[in-house]
């Protein structure tokens, strides 16, 4: 059941949000390019050229070639890939541990939402690029273990995220009209209270999804993230440094790479959260990770 | 306008300050880059490199010493005497010589040092040195007679490594946190993790001295070792760690960019006792899809001489056998095809962390590709290759660079990581040991790279380059490293 049901409406206005369009477009874009790299780059980066090594841009390579002659615009879609993959999985995780969690908190209160609280605050306390670090350095660095740091400090503000929006929620007459009816509290959260805080949770994701990749790019540039063969966006910058003062264009694709995909994600989450929760905008109270 | 004058005053000063401050820096002192810091300090008790590159020829000095070059010159000893069987030796050593501690030197010392090596509880990374001795004894205080087993052409070549300096009785058990030597310069101190400093020994006996401090300073980052140079935070780095960037500073008047040789064969270090590496035709299918010229420009950015054996070309013995398995990607199919493996197979490439092996991995990984051998590269850390490839022989393929002298032998090792037994080199190392005139140690030689060539042992990929990177008015930084060392007697400022 739906506190209210205006969605088509909503959509419809936050399109006409000149931020959201862009932000929705430009992260589609640099996505779509992500995805193709998948079945396609317009040459086999697996396959290193070391006599095409540093070559400008040219109409057989669009930007031009890194230091083992690969292709930088194949270079930087799988890249995205990977940094767009750690990221959404690492939303994922969040989202699927720390949603229900908030959800459960808010609903049964007492000693478990004392628990989840207090654990939050614990995991708070670290900077998530400190603790990513920790993760793995225990674990060795590899993408898995990128995203499963990345992911568990997700969870945190997922819970948090949830557990705000239900409590606001949970009051209404509604909830205690299906209480009544002989709901138990766990399903209250999850057919009442999970469908009404959807929107919050959306704009949360997309701001954690900017985060990690953020994230991705620099623990990879630390060393502790992707490692080579495979390649993130994070890695190629990583790579590029030492050659920077000779080569710069191979640190300031990635680089600007980055940026762009974190500055679409962030205008598109911009844009849901004015759009979807015109209180919320006011009040600036969207919390993150950072 | 006051504040003017002031300002000019002031800036005046600092100038001066600083220009005084430079000229003082530049007159005594020195700051020297290296990559890895020693784990300790005693160069005859221990294998690492980083040893040799703080104390060799500084703090201790050995019978003879080697130069840049390879060429043996004296040392404690001034002179020797060889008789005509090459079987004795008789050395004259230098007199007042003193150890930093006071102790005097004289004979004893290397008859303690010498019993010391060659002990059963000893240590040393090298016994083999001094595994030729029959009998060394003292003659007179400052006589020295040694006997060998059998005649031996790198003998004196041998004690001038840093494996045999000479250390006195008194203090060689602390050498490895508080090295006391003979050398022109003595220990000062170790900031673990950042610094060692050494200083001018004041009743140092030889040849004068021109610097009268040098601090080692380890940095491992390229990054940082970049911002150091530009900054004029490090005078030099002996070995550069990113030869990506040497040509910042080939570019950079202020700079001494100086390539040199290194005793480092980089290989691709094969199992041969694993399947199917155990198979001839395979490992010549992979000596035939070897790009060299491709490894060196990718991994070392064009630093490095290419080679066919387990042989560093500077050494006068050499002779090339890089064309013994050509480029020919389809006589490397063909021989796979004979091994059984039409469709290749799958294989692992551990990859210890120096760039030659990270970035050298992933360009044979494209290069075996092409023929089917699809290789899975798995990153490790140093302890963990000496661990899983080093002793447990856990491993199909690996990168690394020997960098010992003359070290051709550890291939009649069948114990010996690349698990190659093969009788016939046996005998041929047996017969190289003793032989002593130079044209059949040259023949003998040949033969051995020859048959290693011929076999295929390893991938045999280039000569590590020595990529030193100086202030210019330096002078006297070795170019080559044919021992492991940075003979400090002979650098100098000269402007």
């Amino acid at each position: 059941m739906k506190y209210s049901n205006e969605n088509k409406s909503v959509f419809k206005k936050a399109w006409g949000h000149l931020n959201l369009r862009i932000g929705v477009f430009g992260t589609l874009i640099f996505a779509l390019m992500a995805i193709v790299s998948i079945f396609w780059t317009p040459h086999d980066i697996k396959y290193l050229d070391i006599s095409n090594r540093f070559l400008g841009p040219s109409a057989q390579y669009l930007l031009g070639t890194d230091f083992f002659g690969r292709d930088m615009l194949s270079m930087l879609m799988s890249g995205a890939l990977t940094s767009f993959i750690v990221a959404l999985v690492a939303v994922g995780i969040g989202l699927f541990f720390g949603v229900p969690l908030g959800l459960l908190a808010a609903s049964y209160g007492g000693l478990f939402e004392w628990l989840v609280l207090r654990t939050n605050d614990f995991l708070f306390a670290f900077p998530a690029i400190i603790s990513a670090i920790i993760i793995t350095t225990i674990f060795g660095p590899s993408a898995i273990n990128t995203i499963i740091a990345i992911g568990i400090f997700n969870i945190p503000v997922f819970a948090r995220v949830a557990r705000g929006g239900a409590l606001s929620i949970i009051s209404h007459d509604f909830v205690a009209a299906s209480r009544l009816s002989g709901r138990s509290n766990f399903s209250i959260s999850f057919v009442h209270l999970l469908p009404n805080i959807a929107s919050l949770l959306i704009v949360q994701a997309s701001v954690q999804l900017s985060l990690g990749i953020l994230a991705e790019a620099s623990l990879s540039y630390i060393g502790l993230g992707t490692q080579p063969p495979a390649t993130s966006l994070g890695l190629m910058l990583k790579e590029a440094q030492s050659l920077f003062l000779l080569h710069p264009m191979l640190a300031i694709l990635p680089g600007l790479t980055i940026i762009f995909i974190v500055i679409f994600l962030n205008l598109a989450g911009d844009g849901l959260r004015d759009a979807l929760d015109p209180r919320l905008a006011k009040q600036g109270s969207l919390e993150s990770a950072g | 306008m006051h504040l003017h004058h002031l300002k000019k005053i002031f800036l005046s000063l600092v100038l001066v300050v600083f220009s005084l401050s430079n000229v003082y820096a530049q007159s005594s002192e020195i700051k020297l880059g290296i990559v890895l810091e020693p784990p300790h300090l005693d160069p005859t008790a221990g294998a690492a490199a980083a040893i040799d590159e703080v104390v060799y020829a500084n703090v201790f000095e050995g019978l003879t010493r080697i130069d840049e070059n390879g060429a043996v010159l004296p040392s404690l000893a001034t002179n020797w005497e060889i008789s005509s069987d090459n079987l004795s030796y008789t050395f004259f050593l230098k007199e007042n010589v003193t150890f930093h501690d006071g102790e005097k030197f004289d004979s004893s010392d290397v008859l303690f040092t010498f019993d010391r090596a060659m002990s059963e509880d000893s240590v040393n990374a090298q016994k083999g040195i001094f595994a030729v001795i029959e009998e060394a004894r003292a003659v007179d205080e400052y006589t020295i007679a040694i006997q060998l087993k059998r005649p031996s052409g790198d003998f004196l070549f041998n004690i001038g490594r840093g494996d045999a300096v000479i250390v006195s009785k008194k203090s060689a058990n602390a050498n490895k946190t508080n090295p006391i030597g003979t050398g022109p310069f003595r220990f000062s101190s170790w900031n673990k993790g950042s610094k060692l400093v050494l200083e001018a020994f004041d009743n140092y006996v030889g040849d004068p001295i021109s610097l009268t401090k040098a601090s080692f300073i380890f940095i491992s980052d390229p990054n940082t070792a970049i911002a150091a140079m530009l900054a004029g935070d490090i005078d030099g780095f002996p070995i550069f760690p990113a030869p990506e960037s040497m040509d910042i500073f080939a570019n950079d008047d202020r700079f001494n960019v100086v390539i040199g040789t290194t005793e480092g064969e980089t290989i691709l270090a094969t199992n041969n006792k694993a399947t199917p590496f155990n198979n001839l035709k395979v490992r010549q299918a992979i000596a035939h899809t070897i790009d060299r010229k491709a490894i060196i420009d990718g991994a070392m950015f064009g630093y490095g001489t290419p080679i066919g054996s387990h042989f560093a070309p500077h050494n006068p013995y050499y002779i090339d056998k890089v064309n013994t398995y050509p480029l020919d990607l389809e006589k490397a199919k063909q021989l796979l095809a004979e091994a059984g493996y039409e469709n290749g197979f799958k294989a692992t490439l551990k990859l210890p962390p120096p760039p030659y092996a990270r970035r050298g991995g992933q360009i044979i990984a494209s290069q075996l590709r092409q023929i089917g051998i699809e290789l899975e590269l798995i990153n490790i850390e140093w302890a963990q290759w000496i661990e899983d490839v080093f002793t447990k022989k856990n491993y199909d393929l690996t990168i690394v660079s020997h960098v010992e002298p003359f070290d051709i032998g550890i291939y009649a090792n069948p114990d010996y990581y690349f698990q190659f037994d093969n009788e016939d080199f046996r005998a041929i190392m047996v017969q190289l040991e003793n032989t002593t005139n130079d044209d059949g140690r040259r023949a003998l030689a040949y033969y051995a790279q020859d048959f290693l060539a011929r076999h295929a042992v390893n991938g045999y990929l280039f000569q590590l380059a020595k990529t030193g990177v100086w202030n210019a008015n330096i002078d006297g930084m070795w170019a080559n490293a044919p021992v492991e060392g940075n003979d400090l007697s002979q650098m100098k400022w000269v402007k």
